[in-house]
């Protein structure tokens, strides 16, 4: 959305762990910031109505849906993307080989939402913990499996002492 | 290495993971405007006025005058308006187009249109106007009635479904020095856009460009009606001399896109005392809404598969196809035949119940095998395999057990049998003459097709295909971005074809490469003779006949074969039914990639969870009420059964590496299965989705009347 320049504000956040200066009307969405002033496509839309999850950030650690976050509430906070993983998480690396991203659509969303459950999730924790991301394309079944294989597969565990992101 | 039958990593993981896949709303250009459609508010009608009730300044505006070629969708008929020029036949459709270069003042633009409104219609059973008719006879019906001991009937209803694919619709158009018109999108059929759009804007084939971006799910939804939203941007932008976006958000895509078709099938059948079919009579009504668009072809599919798969010698299948005065119901995974398999699995589990005899037993005495004919009079080969999935998804669930052992108890358990052809109809795959490409390249080799991706994995699985035919590398082996520039006409992106069809045209694409090559590289005959590109056309499996007018012959080149065992527990405070097990027995010929295969099975079943119980389009004056996340519910994590899948191996001579189709089987056996899970419960349910309070109607009728309501 526009808004006009008189009403932008300046907001300092820490963004995938760099302290970032925005500036953008206070009320626009922590979505379209994200995707616009920052230029992180990784986020996406899916539902404009926190229903979905494919926009789902992490904002001190927390799931947020971008969608119904003002950008003023991002400031000071550490806000995590899909893109401050980088590529290499075990997470990711096992939504591939597992199949738990199709389209990928919703993939960012249901990562960083796997992300905060922890090591190893027992399937009920998973499931309640992923109920707000909305998946149509795997039935669920090859996330559960992708998380799974993250924390427990050799290879990726390896990877994973590797790899310096995570929340 | 052999990758053909192992799960690599999928071409587009790494860029999906990592939140750097483009899909349409990703991309920007350069002055580039963003487009909003002002769309028709009454059912039926005529337009009386319209008045832009804004500062039009900077405005871009569009209406049918604007059309520099013909104001249609081409498609099967030419029905169907881009723009409406005074009739309105349903809710939702566009009639004038606005660019702006700022969202806001965009949105806020007020378009004011006034109507003289006409009677809608919108029951498909009261509807004067067939959209199309078809006949399916075998035997002779009377015959088969006469040799039953008994007849029963019902009716079953199935209504609308949304893809709810998890990206909404988008595309950007980008006009080019030339007069031309490129658009980028979120679809499954680059041809059908191009064709559509040469007609819409009078301009030849190669001065229109359609390219994929990667698209976020598409489930059929982003089938047709892509040509539609692409034509909109591209009359925006060859206006406004600049790019134009347009991408709906969540209620516009709901409100205003194609929804599954909905049906209402009669069955009238004959049976011996032991349990032998004798006589199917079927009617089949599907509600196709406003325009022809794709409904002949799933009326088609649905009255094929409407017997199921079982052996009967006196068929009758008799199919309509409706107008009505609501969005076009379009293709969407299964294109017709969840609706028909439905009835069938539904209607035999009454039969079975009125015969006091098992559904399984019913169903292993009737179930289609080798050397049987099917309703249309096609003989089965060895790649009929109805049995052996029915026999271990009864083993494998534990079916025997359970089905006695939940008797009376607020658990049930059911089962659903079913088959899918894969493939287009009939003649309909050497009508398309798909073609494809393989070229060499300074890496490896490069696969050219129109197929696009999906979700499913067409890049993944094209390239293990060719790979292991030329014997090089999965990693060495590109798939090109699908470009009707760059690429041949594979045929569009649906009917469980991308793997079986395309693919069969790809490894003869390798196969002849493999001969050329002599033994080199293709990297290396890439630095020495410069690109080599093999193109094959399709051709069909030899002994295929169809009668496309009488309906007689072989409908597919072969069928892919599922059972579905459906566990689920009644709450009796609230009558929610909640799927908590699904078994999933498939065979699909061979899996190309077992990880993928596995992901459409399931993926398909979740759908088909939220088709039986949760996904109701609340309708209201010819248009979706409910157009919204919110209150329009597909399955989330909590919703969707666990689910133990199985596949099964019954290689088909004709395709890939022994594969057939697996894209849309999944679709058709779960609303079946859970509905007849419900009956074992004691609920006399023939209609979904089964939501609470119609399961509540069907204990209510069950205790007032406990002797008749579970009879016929």
């Amino acid at each position: 959305m526009s808004h006009q320049p008189s009403a932008m504000s300046l907001v300092r956040f820490t963004l995938n762990g760099a302290v970032v200066d925005i500036t953008a009307h206070p009320l626009k969405r922590l979505l379209d910031v994200l995707r616009e002033e920052c230029g992180l496509t990784g986020t996406k839309e899916g539902c404009g109505e926190g229903e979905c999850g494919a926009c789902t950030v992490l904002v001190n650690g927390e799931p947020v849906c971008a969608c119904l976050v003002p950008f003023a509430h991002a400031r000071d906070a550490e806000v995590l993307t899909i893109e401050g993983l980088h590529g290499d998480h075990p997470l990711q690396r096992a939504f591939v080989l597992e199949g738990g991203a199709q389209c990928g659509i919703c993939t960012p969303g249901m990562i960083l939402a796997a992300l905060v459950l922890g090591e190893n999730p027992p399937i009920e924790k998973l499931r309640a913990g992923l109920a707000g991301n909305l998946c149509r394309c795997t039935g669920y079944e090859a996330i559960y499996r992708s998380v799974a294989t993250a924390w427990n597969d050799g290879d990726v565990a390896a990877k994973r002492r590797g790899a310096g992101a995570g929340a | 290495m052999s990758v053909v039958g192992h799960s690599v990593p999928r071409k587009d993981g790494a860029a999906k993971v990592g939140g750097t896949a483009k899909y349409v709303d990703d991309i920007t250009m350069p002055g580039m405007l963003y487009g909003r459609t002002i769309r028709a508010t009454i059912p039926s009608g005529r337009i009386t006025s319209i008045r832009f009730d804004f500062d039009t300044t900077g405005f871009t505006i569009v209406d049918h005058r604007d059309i520099p070629g013909r104001n249609v969708v081409a498609l099967i008929a030419d029905d169907q308006p881009c723009l409406v020029e005074r009739e309105v036949r349903h809710v939702a459709e566009a009639v004038v187009l606005l660019a702006h270069q700022d969202r806001e003042k965009l949105l806020q633009a007020n378009v004011v249109i006034e109507y003289q409104k006409t009677e809608p219609v919108f029951d498909p059973e009261f509807s004067p106007q067939v959209l199309k008719h078809l006949l399916i006879e075998k035997g002779k019906l009377s015959r088969g009635f006469a040799a039953a001991d008994l007849v029963l009937e019902g009716v079953y209803r199935t209504g609308h479904q949304e893809h709810v694919y998890i990206e909404p619709n988008g595309f950007i158009a980008v006009p080019e020095p030339g007069g031309g018109i490129t658009v980028h999108g979120s679809l499954q059929c680059p041809f059908y856009v191009h064709k559509a759009l040469t007609h819409l804007l009078g301009l030849p084939d190669d001065q229109v460009r359609v390219i994929q971006t990667e698209p976020g799910g598409g489930f059929g939804g982003k089938e047709e009606y892509p040509s539609l939203i692409a034509g909109h941007a591209a009359l925006l932008a060859l206006k406004a001399h600049r790019p134009v976006k347009i991408v709906y958000d969540r209620a516009e895509d709901m409100w205003a896109t194609t929804k599954r078709h909905p049906s209402i099938v009669r069955h009238r059948t004959g049976v011996k005392q032991n349990g032998k079919l004798v006589a199917m009579e079927v009617e089949v009504i599907l509600d196709g809404g406003a325009y022809v668009t794709l409904s002949p072809v799933v009326l088609s599919r649905g009255c094929i598969h409407a017997a199921g798969p079982y052996r009967c010698n006196h068929i009758r299948i008799d199919g309509r196809a409706m107008f009505t005065n609501t969005n076009p119901n379009g293709a969407f995974r299964g294109f017709g035949a969840p609706q028909t398999e439905f009835a069938v699995e539904a209607h035999l589990d009454r039969i079975a119940e009125v015969l006091g005899m098992d559904p399984v037993r019913l169903r292993a005495l009737n179930a289609l095998k080798p050397g049987d004919t099917t309703a249309t009079g096609q003989t089965l080969g060895s790649d009929c395999s109805a049995l052996m999935v029915l026999k271990e998804a009864a083993k494998r669930s534990g079916w025997s057990r359970k089905r006695k052992a939940w008797k009376g108890t607020n658990r049930g358990i059911g089962l659903a049998l079913f088959y899918h052809g894969s493939g287009f109809t009939g003649a309909g795959e050497v009508r398309l003459a798909s073609k494809c490409s393989l070229a060499t390249t300074a890496d490896g080799v490069r696969i050219l097709v129109a197929s696009t991706e999906i979700g499913q994995g067409t890049r993944t699985m094209h390239a293990q295909i060719v790979a292991d035919t030329l014997g090089v590398p999965y990693d060495l082996v590109e798939v090109a971005v699908p470009d009707t520039a760059g690429v041949p006409d594979s045929g569009p992106t649906v009917a469980s074809r991308t793997c079986m069809v395309v693919g069969r045209i790809l490894e003869r694409c390798a196969q002849e490469m493999k001969a050329q090559l002599a033994g080199l590289d293709p990297a290396e005959h890439y630095r020495r003779h410069g690109p080599m590109i093999i193109t094959k056309q399709y051709e069909p499996p030899p002994g295929i006949v169809w009668d496309e007018e009488h309906y007689v012959g072989d409908a597919y080149a072969t069928y892919s074969w599922g059972c579905d065992v459906a566990e689920v527990a009644l709450d009796p405070d609230t009558y929610e039914v909640k799927t908590t097990k699904m078994t999933l027995v498939h065979e699909f010929g061979r899996p190309i990639h077992p990880v993928l295969s596995r992901g459409q099975i399931e993926g398909g079943t979740a759908q088909g969870v939220g088709f039986a119980t949760l996904e109701q389009v609340v309708m209201r004056e010819g248009a979706m009420l409910n157009a919204q996340l919110t209150n329009y519910t597909i399955p989330t994590t909590l919703d969707t059964p666990r689910m133990d899948t199985i596949m099964l191996e019954n290689h088909y001579p004709y395709g890939p590496f022994g594969a057939k189709g697996v894209g849309e089987i999944p679709m058709d056996g779960p609303a079946p299965a859970i509905v007849n899970a419900m009956r074992h419960l004691g609920l006399d349910v023939r209609e979904v989705p089964a939501m609470p309070e119609r399961l509540m109607a069907a204990s209510r009728s069950l205790m007032a009347n406990p002797a008749t309501s579970r009879l016929p």
